[in-house]
């Protein structure tokens, strides 16, 4: 029996895929080598790790307005999270979202990263505002 | 959200396809933050640099840019942050006529729009400055937060596309720092001393930024007895945005706004200079080669590119080391006009405007030069561009130069 979890309505399309989840926070400028499709900035909690087709789950967004181009431009390159999931993100996150046409959602009861474990399989419904973790019951 | 007929017109296509999915665009963003309706803007401030767009971002302003002039026109008075590219000095820093090539059609794309090419974050100093109240659609995080902060306009951090969207609508998605609910403090700071240095202002930014970490925390500063000057709140508020993704802080008496809290007053946390002594030691690297020097982000102001000056007069740049000194075309030109960018390069320092380095192809610049080690006196600049490979020395401007001749951080 699928975990559904509940959250504010959000952004972009439905999917489904792997969780990355950690507990610090996401800027596409400030924490991507965008070429090579992995988390670069040396004291983020994911250093080394790719992001590519990954549902991402951090606490909030970083300063920079540059994500709102750089999801789109990621779209182009196939290097591009498959989701991204906060406890609350900023304008720039919700705007790069729309802009690039990725899955966005926000606001649960509870702490996203907590609650979202690396390695479960998520369905986002963003529309909706559901996730349903699909691999564990508990 | 509830939308008068002249946007229901815009949604429909009537007023053509820029307007179509620029006003789209905005309702996506504004339903997600739960605004009720529009606020009409009077200016937008684009952030549109060409590493961030990338090919797939610069082909989309060129299909928008394709349309009749009377659809693609802005309706506002709309400004660049910087760009990627200065056509002077690329080549000296190791950026390739690929990414000219592509700077240029961006370059095209926007003045299509009839956007002004002002290529700068420091707009509030150098092309006009907002007024208390007054609704803006601003990119650059560091623009964001001196307007809303010390000047007490409206503006939520617009990214990109759209700031382009509220140019292309006149309008913005009211919520956020759009609302009064919005600009009462949430959490409170007391300053034991005020610091001296642009680099310790930039600390403090850090500090508070850290401790927020988050868009919607408000941070009040108490305790700043003497108004800094505009330079000083430049980098407090560039590093306060950049640490924290803030977007308003409130120093009452000297700030425009004094709106009290959103509650009961918070405990206040005091921070002296022990603790910038301490976040500038974060970075410390006594010793190292040093491959680059940068002064900018943000862009300096004429006050700044003159005490650059002052400081490497007489001097000479160690050979292996770059000296690189940002700034907007209007103050570039009156560097120029004023002897002081000739003082600058007689050190062999490079002086460029229109770009601001973390926003230029930053990786490749330090691929292409082999560079590692940066010094800087930006907090901002600290923090963002370890990710881009390079490992920052936060210090005063006086210590960068005088590393900058060594060769090695002082």
């Amino acid at each position: 029996m699928p975990i559904l979890l509940r959250c504010h309505k959000g952004i972009g399309p439905n999917v489904t895929g792997t969780a990355l989840v950690a507990t610090d926070n996401f800027s596409a400028r400030y924490d991507l080598d965008r070429k090579r499709g992995v988390f670069s900035r040396p004291n983020h909690k994911l250093f080394g790790q790719s992001y590519v087709d990954r549902i991402l789950v951090f606490d909030t967004a970083k300063g920079g307005v540059a994500t709102a181009w750089m999801l789109h431009e990621m779209v182009a390159r196939g290097t591009v999270p498959r989701a991204l999931i906060f406890n609350r993100v900023n304008p720039i996150l919700a705007q790069g979202a729309a802009f690039g046409a990725i899955a966005l959602v926000d606001r649960f009861d509870g702490d996203v990263t907590r609650i979202f474990r690396t390695g479960d399989d998520l369905r986002v419904d963003p529309t909706a505002g559901r996730v349903e973790i699909l691999n564990r019951d508990e | 959200m509830r939308l008068t007929e002249e946007e229901q017109a815009m949604l429909a296509g009537e007023l053509g396809e820029p307007r179509r999915w620029a006003i789209g665009h905005q309702i996506a963003v504004g339903e997600f933050f739960d605004a009720e309706d529009f606020v009409p803007v009077s200016h937008a401030h684009i952030m549109a640099d060409t590493e961030s767009l990338g090919e797939a971002g610069v082909r989309f302003l060129q299909g928008l840019a394709a349309a009749p002039e009377a659809e693609r026109r802005v309706r506002v008075p709309t400004i660049t942050d910087p760009r990627g590219i200065d056509f002077a000095t690329y080549r000296r820093l190791g950026q390739t006529p690929e990414m000219a090539a592509l700077e240029q059609r961006a370059i095209e794309a926007l003045r299509a729009f009839s956007v002004l090419m002002t290529d700068t974050c420091i707009n509030y100093q150098t092309i006009i400055a907002p007024i208390r109240g007054e609704h803006i659609a601003y990119g650059d995080t560091g623009v964001v937060i001196y307007s809303n902060s010390v000047l007490g306009a409206r503006s939520n951090f617009e990214g990109g596309p759209s700031a382009l969207a509220a140019a292309l609508t006149g309008r913005a998605p009211r919520y956020g720092y759009h609302l009064d609910a919005c600009r009462r403090g949430t959490r409170r700071f007391r300053l034991i001393a005020s610091p001296g240095e642009l680099s310790e202002w930039g600390a403090l930014g850090g500090i508070i930024g850290e401790s927020c970490g988050s868009y919607w925390e408000v941070p009040v500063i108490e305790g700043v007895e003497t108004p800094p000057d505009g330079d000083a709140l430049k980098h407090f508020g560039t590093a306060l945005a950049s640490f924290g993704s803030v977007a308003l802080f409130h120093m009452p008496g000297i700030t425009a706004e004094a709106p009290g809290f959103a509650g009961p007053p918070p405990v206040a946390t005091d921070i002296g200079p022990a603790e910038i002594e301490a976040f500038i030691a974060r970075y410390a690297a006594p010793d190292d080669k040093l491959d680059v020097v940068v002064l900018t982000a943000p862009q300096l102001s004429l006050f700044e590119i003159a005490a650059v000056a002052r400081v490497l007069d007489g001097r000479r740049v160690h050979p292996e080391t770059t000296v690189i000194v940002g700034t907007s075309p209007e103050i570039k030109h009156a560097a120029d006009r004023m002897g002081l960018t000739s003082r600058i390069e007689a050190s062999g320092a490079i002086v460029t405007q229109g770009i601001c380095f973390y926003q230029s192809y930053a990786r490749e610049m330090a691929e292409a030069n082999g560079w590692t080690r940066l010094m800087t006196n930006s907090a901002k600049l600290a923090n963002i561009i370890g990710g881009y490979g390079y490992r920052p020395t936060l210090a005063s401007l006086e210590r960068c130069i005088a590393s900058a001749v060594a060769g090695r951080v002082l």
